[in-house]
């Protein structure tokens, strides 16, 4: 079978993820923010027996960019092996999209432009001439929406009669002359003017890349650069990419009317002086509302038909001869842990991801990182530390990932640092469990109202921590003025409902689900050890209680809350149960679908309302679970910011509980 | 009378006169088609007043004052 390896290259918020996806049917999440898309992706489909392999870059402005996750496209462009590059562009913006194709042009022979967004761009009036268009770049061009799989075909069509052209010759004026000279000092089987260019405007980054390929000497770059003294030679270079681009597009787009009122309306409520603030909290309180509200029953029913199998695998191991010690730790242990966390967790997350995902498409977060981003300058931090707070509402990990969006090393570590402040999917359930028990009361009619409201403050009070956090990083180990910061609010997007749910299920609630039961299956192990391995008359668990206790005392809370906080390191989702075995000295976990009992359990232990508040705050501010930590190593690349991320969000905790304890 | 980004009236179209500062932050601003010749306006204040969102190619960019101060413009009714 032929086989075509493509690249697919474009600016950022171009709909190339959505894109990538129909042709793949490999769902990458996809989301309306510049940015999304951090590491490359591979993915394949068939068509008339030719086999396309895509490659799914990230977002980027231009192929000589700084920022860590523009690097992977441009450096994929310069360096790897592949056919064709196709470059996404915006129907509705095509001059920035030309300019990357042009750029691209320079150091690729086989390229297709794909006008994607094409039914936004008619809604707003814009009709694009391809043939005119193709005809002036010399490349196929298919114009395609590709969320309503419309033009997809075609693409393919023109990926596969693609023709090698030229490398593309821009007029450069003055600097061409300076161009050859550097060309005859360079050994490149690319395009050699290319990299002259970027010796010219000596760029770093390929500088270094190429250094043996350029045999520049010292003496005659000095002599160019004495020459050319008084040029300011990337501005010379993007002005006459600008024209180019300029020629190019003569007579492609026409407009009708030029009709941004209805956007710019929304969006002056959206970032509005009184109510920019309040909606943005709004918006939260309401995710978290229909969460809540949605969430409790289906919890129970799967609660309650997995703990009516559990007699049933008993009876099943007992039919193989399982020794009882083995069938113990399988059922009480493992199973119960596994059905435990898949209980408590599923329901929410098919929630909330959902919705999130909904915002997210709609274009909503980029407008909060915009109404936040004075917060973050005045803690010299990046506005997009919004995004990735946003990122870990639904979980840390994630939101450390998404962390790459921001450009400066500093203020890129300052927001993994905080990350943790934002608490994810996994410590919902425990949290509203105890606002409803010791805050709002299991009865009250408006309970699910008032705890989401209650919700939202903690949720809030986790801001103004992050800002604080971010403020004192940026004065002490993390020094540094802020850097500059752009971000673009691309036009809204109103979500395919179905597609964001199917996709959201499948994308962020499996993984997370999955990740989840794997933790579940060892913790479970784990728990059983410690609850029925005897040591002098005593469980391993007690032995920790009674050792933990006195530190729990000074916390306002008691060992047993200390433990399960211990051993939830590898998911938040396992605290309640762990300390109810504490409590209830039992050897396995302990349903607590039923409030009113549990809230007696905890009465009867010792549990005031300021037992609560401390609980609630130390389960907010501590370590990042055991998966999130390990996504900070990887993402910092240090042992010593991922200590820091460890012991600061504990620390702050431990502040904070022993304030509360100060006081009340 | 040229005056920086930063400073002009909201809704009001200027003409982008020179764009200066420290490589990084210029590039970008190239990159993102903030180039002499070019129109743009501002397009949006944030609750804070400050970052402000300008319209250039057909897209809305976010700047903070402090960098916007990098970008000279022209009113064009001048």
């Amino acid at each position: 079978m032929k086989e075509i390896k493509v690249a697919l290259i474009g600016t950022p918020n171009v709909g190339k993820s959505s894109l990538y996806n129909i042709l793949t049917n490999n769902h990458v999440h996809t989301g309306n923010w510049a940015g999304k898309t951090v590491e490359f992706t591979k993915g394949e489909c068939v068509r008339n027996k030719t086999k396309f392999i895509f490659y799914d870059l990230p977002g980027t402005y231009s192929i000589i960019s700084k920022s860590k996750e523009e690097v992977v496209a441009t450096d994929f462009i310069v360096q790897e092996d592949f056919d064709v590059a196709v470059v996404v562009c915006d129907a509705t913006s095509l001059e920035k999209g030309i300019t990357l194709v042009l750029q691209v042009q320079e150091i690729v022979k086989k390229v297709v432009l794909c006008v994607n967004l094409i039914d936004e761009a008619r809604k707003k009036g814009i009709s694009i001439n391809s043939d005119l268009l193709s005809n002036n770049l010399g490349i196929g061009v298919a114009v395609t929406s590709a969320r309503d799989n419309v033009g997809l075909d075609l693409l393919l069509e023109k990926i596969e009669n693609a023709q090698e052209q030229n490398y593309l010759d821009i007029n450069y004026g003055i600097l061409n002359k300076y161009i050859k000279m550097i060309e005859n000092n360079i050994d490149y089987e690319g395009n050699k003017k290319w990299l002259s260019l970027r010796v010219l405007e000596n760029n770093k980054h390929y500088r270094d890349m190429f250094k043996d390929n350029i045999k520049l000497e010292k003496n005659l770059e000095e002599k160019i650069r004495e020459e050319l003294n008084n040029v300011d030679i990337s501005l010379e270079i993007v002005i006459k990419i600008k024209k180019e681009v300029k020629d190019k597009l003569k007579g492609v787009v026409i407009r009708n009317n030029n009709n941004f009122n209805k956007e710019r309306k929304i969006d002056k409520i959206l970032t509005s002086k009184i109510w920019g603030i309040p909606i943005m909290l709004f918006m939260l309180f309401v995710l978290f509302y229909i969460t809540i509200i949605g969430a409790n029953y289906p919890s129970d029913i799967l609660f309650n038909f997995f703990q009516s199998l559990e007699d049933n695998i008993i009876n099943g191991l007992n039919f193989f001869h399982i020794p009882a010690v083995i069938s113990d730790l399988l059922v009480n242990g493992v199973y119960k842990t596994l059905y435990w966390v898949i209980s408590v967790m599923m329901p929410p997350m098919l929630i909330f991801f959902p919705l999130f995902s909904f915002l997210e498409d709609l274009g909503v977060l980029p407008r909060i990182a915009f109404n936040m981003d004075k917060a973050f300058s005045k803690c010299n931090a990046c506005g997009k530390q919004a995004l990735t707070m946003c990122m870990g509402i639904g979980c840390n990990a994630v939101g450390v990932t998404g962390a790459r969006i921001i450009d400066s090393k500093r203020e890129r570590i300052i927001a993994i640092l905080t990350n943790v402040f934002m608490p994810c999917n996994g410590k919902f359930p425990t949290i509203i469990a105890i606002i409803t028990m010791f805050m709002v009361g299991i009865k009250n009619m408006y309970g699910s109202l008032i705890c989401a409201l209650i919700l939202t403050g903690f949720i809030f009070l986790g801001i103004v921590v992050t800002f604080l956090i971010s403020y004192i990083l940026s004065k002490t180990i993390l020094k540094g003025e802020a850097s500059s910061f752009t971000l673009e609010l691309p036009p809204y997007r109103v979500p395919k409902i179905l597609e964001t749910i199917i996709d959201s299920v499948k994308n962020k609630a499996i993984f997370v689900l999955i990740r989840a039961i794997k933790v579940a299956i060892f913790a479970g192990f784990i728990i059983w050890i410690v609850a029925n391995v005897n040591i002098k008359g005593l469980s391993i668990m007690e032995h920790l209680i009674n050792f933990l206790n006195p530190i729990g005392l000074i916390l306002g809370l008691d060992g047993v809350m200390i433990l399960a906080l211990i051993l939830g390191f590898p998911a938040n989702e396992i605290v309640v149960p762990v300390m109810l075995m504490g409590y209830l000295k039992t050897s396995t976990l302990t349903n607590f679908s039923n409030l009113e009992a549990l809230k007696n359990i905890l009465v009867i232990n010792g549990w005031t309302i300021k037992t609560a508040i401390c609980f609630i705050i130390l389960m907010l501010f501590h370590y990042p679970c055991s998966t999130t930590m390990l996504t900070i190593k990887k993402e910092t690349g240090s042992l010593y910011y991922t200590l820091v991320a460890f012991i600061l969000p504990l620390l702050v905790g431990i502040i904070l509980c022993l304030i509360i304890n100060i006081l009340l | 009378m040229t005056i920086t980004l930063d400073k002009i009236k909201k809704d009001e179209q200027v003409l982008i006169e020179r764009v200066m500062g420290k490589e990084d932050i210029k590039r970008r601003f190239l990159d993102l088609g903030f180039i002499p010749g070019e129109v743009t306006k501002c397009v949006l204040i944030s609750p804070f007043k400050d970052p402000k969102a300008y319209l250039i190619n057909n897209n809305i960019i976010a700047i903070r004052d402090v960098d916007a101060r990098n970008i000279e413009v022209l009113y064009e009714r001048d």
